[in-house]
């Protein structure tokens, strides 16, 4: 066992609903997961500094009413804006999966907003509608943490607004220059309709992570979708690394 | 100042919301539509400066990348065309008091802009174009706004503010039943939707009689809450008196005496190895899992209010079903959703009778509503099903499960004297009131503006929110029991927690969602995503800081009085003082006729011209041929075989991380599992299997056979990837038609007693059940059309390791495959008779020793890792199985179907081969190919396994064949001798069966 655990502050609001599995997740990886009310960050802002990690884990942040992620976003923006800064400026790792990575991009945690505009946002699936499926995803460069070593990933979407679109193609072209278009869907099995087949966004320093697919629902081998037609089933699902990759960053 | 803001596509997005209303509109024959343009948008009253309503708009409501708005006062001329929107437009709103959860929460956020509004409320906004004023009137009814819940305004909003309710004056009002004669009686029922029958009113005015005083109207109505069909089940649980073919018989309680009674000796018969925890006893059937958890399940239907709002009757369908585990012993955890559907065909094209929604729009709402609630709850929808038949056109079933997991020291409840009476979750208002007593009662034309109260919005974030608290509270034991508030309200979880103790409540405590309700109202109102606990004097105080932290509204309303009466007030008026005993033990016995005549035996023949059998649809056209490559592909593509991923990809079926076999299995992830699997515990290896059975076209026949086969067929669903047999525990549904008539009761009764046969013969309990009767629409001036009997069986086994599950998709070229089990003569009610448009025949027997043999040997062979795909032969018979199969693994198969053996004599055969198309060359490979027979698997085996596999099913005496083998030719073959029956590429036979059942994106 290693000296020192990380610990992991998965952060719950209502509507929240993958944080157990996202928690446990971690604590396979070598961390040590904590669940935390939003209630009590908004109360003890100071809570976060016991944390070498935050996780914004999946769901549906307040009913996705308005727009997903949107509630949870604007609350984190108004009131906690600042220690959430503090903690990613003190070389620390956030870590946003689906319902996490549109409260990320909505909250201007990822990407900064210039003259007060996003710069990208998430938004409903070209189908219109909410899907789950599997998809093989491909990462782009070395910027990001939680991909460290990793080349390619096969991982389930489970969202209505997943479709990454940006501002403006000025805009795209300096993210993926800059690394941070970092998880893509292989073409064909763009699930969303995103642009440039954008899965995941890391922001400049490569330590806010944020993606649609879930890692912590392929853990376990008997996750995978066809599992038992796989010739070698493998010791554990392709998610684990990046929660071993989060976990390794401070080992 | 009330405002409004308009929530436009940007230039250069695409508006989703107009093309599928223009696309949906066409489909609907308005032809002569030329376009629809749409706008979401919010209502926001407050004293508010423009600058401030923009910031909203443009900060917050609005998604800035993809969405441009319009911000005015209410009425201003900007809002008629911006954009250069064109056309007539229409609003759609929800109705004032019908829950918005996107106003309510988007206020809440107001106040991060230093917002203070007084009322929000959002709408749907519509420009359409081509079509004159009467036929947008005509569009807006049938299309954009439903009429229970929604109104649409036409041109400019007409209202100044928000406001919902006004003060409510109190006045006790008494009912003067002690005066009624039997008419006046009759119309009291009648008119206060009472559904009461003329001897329980009698009953209620001689009890009050002998009290020498009227009832209140809140005991009249709590009375009727309590003995109404939903909460008591006075019909399947009273006195009948049945004649069928078992004989005559008398039942005191007939659900007691059939099904209650095979659980009780199947329990009794195992002893010490009995599984059942809690059984027909809670909200749902209990059994053991692990050392740690027992788990429990529990299905139920919610079939008149989706016929009038599908989306809302869906969606509080499965909330109220996840309050059922929620509700059982100390409170459940949720860990999976069953759905089941029974609809109209989507291609409907015929006139609709007055009142109904067209079954695309059913099947939409109900679809989306099921998908909103499980996916926000992050509850998995692992299991499921969808059958077609005209008969449910105005009678859609939406039958929604849950499963849950409950600590072993958790499992029983325990309210305890002079405990608080704590409510949680939502407020209260006018929803669903009536609602258990309208689910007893017939839909007519006019139940849609007769009943439209009865219809219920829900919020799944308000229960997860409640779920989230309960079981920290659970865990801290900070409360003795609890129960959820379902129908009935307050008046059914209250009066059944507190029926051996006595309640007294005082209904102005209870949090309203607005002003006017009456005591009345608050107590028989079932607004969802309310639980009621007992809570201990004691805890309250960190019962109640748990609650707040976590902005979960708890009350008390009031204390568990030892008193044996239940007593209500209103501001400290007594309202209500009822002995506990009355209305729980009061109701006078129903005593009811029932007798059952199965449909003579009728071999095989064409239906007379023109006499489509209900469950027909449009692709299944009559092949009259002798080519059964044609007959394979329309039962595949019949829509009840057709694929359902267009449902099923709308569901989250891998929340909480526990997935292990998913509904759609294979290669390319889109072959039909026969049944999931989960490990609802995260750290354990142990299985949870969950299936269903489910066939109403061989009810049409013998509903006896019908029950066996459905019980056959959740059973073989289950074992077939991995389960134990003998930790199979069930469920049943009954949905019926009108069972106030002999022939119908009868009908049900046969299938109970044939239940009890299954169910003591498989050693498999039932553990929880629920009916829904009384499923029949009355057109104006018009016969009623009754829903054809739809027993629906669920099943709940367990799988020790689930990392031994198999699945039904073929895995490698080469290997053997094995037929299990005995074909027989077996065709009617099957989907080949369907697609052929024949009628009659033999539906599938059951032999019940077989049957359990088979079920073992099958699960023995899984267990020693001997087998490399399972599928189980229901509707299509061995021919779709292996279509399925192959085209589910990518790869092809051989069948040499001339290895089965049929019992089949010659006057049989002679009969058969009459029939237009068919010979008595083809005769047998019909039904080698296509009969239904039950307790049949399709097993694929490498060949070094084949001699162990092939022991076990001769030690156990259960009919094995090998047919065929698995190749790398991606075909299905089906040969007699050198005769190709089916030679087609599995690409053209997965092409028919994804596409039929496809509503989404088709514009």
């Amino acid at each position: 066992m290693k000296a020192n655990k990380p610990n992991v502050l998965i952060l719950r609001a209502p509507g929240t609903n993958c944080d157990f599995e996202t928690a446990y997740a971690f604590e396979l990886a070598g961390a040590s997961a904590e669940r935390v009310h939003v209630n009590r960050l908004l109360e003890d802002p100071s809570l976060l500094d016991r944390f070498e990690i935050l996780c914004f884990p999946g769901g549906f942040s307040f009913g996705d009413d308005v727009a997903a992620g949107r509630i949870l976003a604007t609350e984190l923006r108004h009131n906690l804006f600042e220690p959430l800064h503090r903690f990613k400026e003190a070389g620390r790792l956030i870590l946003g999966i689906c319902n996490g990575f549109q409260i990320l991009v909505k909250s201007g945690l990822l990407l900064a907003d210039d003259e007060a505009q996003p710069k990208a946002t998430l938004t409903w699936n070209k189908s219109g509608v909410y899907t789950d499926r599997w998809a093989h995803l491909t990462v782009d460069g070395g910027k990001c943490v939680f991909l460290k070593g990793i080349t390619s990933l096969y991982l389930p979407v489970a969202h209505a607004e997943g479709r990454f679109v940006g501002r403006d193609e000025a805009v795209l072209d300096q993210l993926q220059a800059n690394g941070q278009l970092a998880l893509r869907y292989v073409p064909d099995e763009n699930p969303n309709g995103a642009e440039r087949n954008v899965a995941g966004l890391c922001d400049e320093t490569g330590r806010v992570f944020g993606l649609m697919p879930h890692p912590e629902r392929y853990i376990d081998p008997t996750q995978h979708p066809y599992w038992t037609r796989l010739e070698h089933l493998p010791e554990v699902g392709d998610g684990l690394a990046l929660f071993r990759n989060a976990v390794e960053y401070f080992g | 100042m009330l405002w409004e803001i308009d929530i436009f596509a940007a230039g250069n997005q695409v508006d989703r919301a107009g093309e599928q209303a223009a696309c949906d509109a066409r489909d609907l024959g308005f032809s002569a539509i030329s376009g629809i343009s749409a706008a979401r948008g919010y209502l926001i009253e407050g004293d508010l400066t423009a600058e401030q309503v923009t910031t909203l708009a443009e900060s917050f409501l609005a998604e800035g990348v993809t969405e441009r708005t319009v911000v005015a006062p209410v009425g201003d001329m900007s809002l008629c065309s911006p954009f250069g929107t064109r056309g007539t437009v229409v609003y759609v709103l929800p109705k004032p008091g019908v829950t918005d959860t996107v106003a309510d929460n988007a206020r809440r956020a107001f106040v991060n802009f230093d917002v203070q509004a007084t009322g929000c409320r959002t709408f749907k906004k519509y420009w359409i174009r081509g079509l004159p004023d009467d036929q947008v009137r005509l569009l807006a009814s049938k299309l954009l706004a439903n009429d229970a819940i929604e109104q649409a305004v036409f041109g400019t909003l007409p209202f100044k503010h928000l406001q919902v309710g006004s003060p409510y004056d109190f006045k006790l009002r008494t009912v003067p039943i002690r005066a009624m004669s039997d008419e006046d009686l009759q119309n009291l029922s009648k008119d206060g939707q009472l559904f009461l029958s003329l001897t329980e009113m009698q009953t209620i005015r001689d009890y009050f009689a002998s009290l020498d005083r009227d009832p209140t109207d809140i005991e009249l109505e709590t009375v009727a809450q309590t003995w109404s069909e939903h909460c008591s089940h006075k019909t399947l649980a009273g006195r009948i008196d049945y004649s069928g073919p078992e004989g005559n018989i008398h039942f005191e309680n007939m659900l007691k005496e059939t099904i209650f009674t095979a659980t009780v000796q199947i329990r009794k018969n195992l002893g010490p190895a009995d599984r059942c925890v809690s059984v027909f006893a809670d909200n749902a059937g209990v059994m053991t899992f692990t050392d740690d958890y027992n788990i429990c399940f529990k299905v139920e239907t919610h079939n008149h209010p989706s016929a009038l709002e599908p989306y809302g009757g869906a969606n509080t369908g499965l909330g109220g079903v996840i309050r059922d585990p929620m509700g059982t012993g100390m409170g459940a955890k949720p860990v999976c959703n069953t759905d089941v559907f029974c609809f109209a065909p989507p291609k409907y094209d015929e006139e609709l009778p007055e009142g109904l929604l067209h079954p695309r729009r059913i099947i939409r709402g109900v679809v989306s509503g099921v998908r909103d609630y499980g996916n926000r709850m992050g509850i998995p929808t692992v299991n499921g099903a969808v059958y077609f038949d005209r008969r449910y056109l105005g009678n859609p079933l939406v039958y929604c499960g849950n499963v849950g997991l409950i600590p072993v020291d958790m499992s029983f409840k325990n309210p305890l004297p002079n405990d608080l009476i704590v409510a949680i979750g939502g407020r209260t208002g006018r929803d669903g009131i009536h609602g258990a007593t309208f689910s007893s009662a017939e839909l007519t034309h006019q139940s849609e503006t007769l009943s439209g109260g009865a219809v219920q919005i829900g919020n799944a974030i308000t229960e997860k929110m409640v779920l989230d608290v309960m079981l920290q509270a659970r865990d801290r034991r900070l409360y003795n029991a609890v129960t959820d508030c379902g129908a009935g309200g307050f008046s059914s979880a209250v009066g059944e927690m507190g029926e051996e103790i006595g309640a007294e409540v005082a209904l102005d405590s209870a949090p309203l969602k607005y002003e006017g309700l009456s005591y009345t109202e608050i107590w028989i109102s079932e607004a969802q995503e309310r639980m009621v606990f007992s809570v201990p004097e004691e805890k309250w105080p960190e019962f109640k800081a748990l609650c707040e932290s976590e902005n979960v509204e708890a009350v008390v309303l009031g204390r568990f009085k030892p008193t044996g009466r239940l007593v209500l007030t209103y501001n400290g008026t007594v309202v209500a003082d009822l002995d506990m005993r009355f209305l729980h033990d009061g109701r006078p016995p129903v005593i009811r006729q029932a007798n059952y005549v199965p449909a003579p035996a009728e071999p095989l023949a064409p239906r007379p011209e023109g006499d489509l059998h209900p469950a027909e649809t449009a692709v299944s056209a009559g092949i009259d041929t002798d080519s059964l490559a044609d007959d394979l592909e329309a039962i595949l593509s019949s829509l009840n075989v057709a694929s359902k991923h267009w449902v099923i990809r709308q569901y989250d079926h891998e929340v909480q991380g526990g997935s292990v076999v998913k509904p759609l299995v294979g290669a390319r992830c889109d072959g039909p599992g026969d049944a999931a699997v989960l490990r609802p515990v995260i750290t354990s290896r142990r299985g949870a299997v969950i299936s269903c059975g489910m066939n109403p076209l061989y009810g049409d026949l013998d509903t006896g056979a019908m029950a066996a086969s459905a019980i056959d067929e959740a059973a073989r669903n289950a074992v077939a990837v991995g389960a134990d047999p003998s930790t199979i525990a069930l469920l049943d549904n009954f949905c019926w038609g009108n069972t106030d008539r002999p022939e119908t009761l009868g009908s049900l009764v046969h299938a109970s007693l044939v239940c009890h046969n299954v169910s003591v013969g498989y050693g498999m309990p039932f553990i929880s059940g629920k009916d829904s009767l009384n499923n029949e629409f009355r057109p104006a001036g018009e016969e009623p059309i009754s829903i054809p009997p739809s027993l629906l069986i669920s099943a709940m086994g367990q799988v020790p390791d689930a990392g031994k599950c198999v699945t039904m998709d073929l895995k490698g070229a080469g290997n053997n495959l094995y037929l299990v089990g005995a074909t027989k003569n077996e065709l009617g009610g099957s989907h080949w008779a369907l697609v052929r448009r024949l009628g009659g025949g033999t539906p599938p027997s059951l032999d019940i020793a077989v049957a359990r043999r088979t079920l073992y040997a099958v699960h023995e062979a899984i267990d020693q890792s001997l087998v490399r795909a399972c599928h189980d032969l229901s509707e299509g018979g061995l021919a779709a199985a292996a279509a399925e199969m192959a085209f589910a693994g990518d790869l092809g198969a051989r069948l040499w179907i001339d290895a089965i053996d049929l019992p089949l004599d010659a006057k049989q055969l002679a009969s058969l081969a009459a029939l237009p198309g068919l010979s008595e060359r083809v005769v047998p490979n019909v039904m080698r190919l296509f009969a239904e027979s039950n307790s049949r698997f399709l097993i694929e085996v490498e060949p070094e396994k084949c001699a162990a596999f092939e022991k076990i099913f001769a030690d156990a005496d259960v009919p094995l064949t090998q047919i065929g083998k698995v190749t790398e030719e991606k075909r299905l073959v089906a040969a007699d001798g050198e005769t190709k029956l089916i030679d087609l590429p599995i690409d053209r036979l997965k092409t028919v069966w994804i596409k039929p059942f496809d509503l989404g994106n088709d514009y």
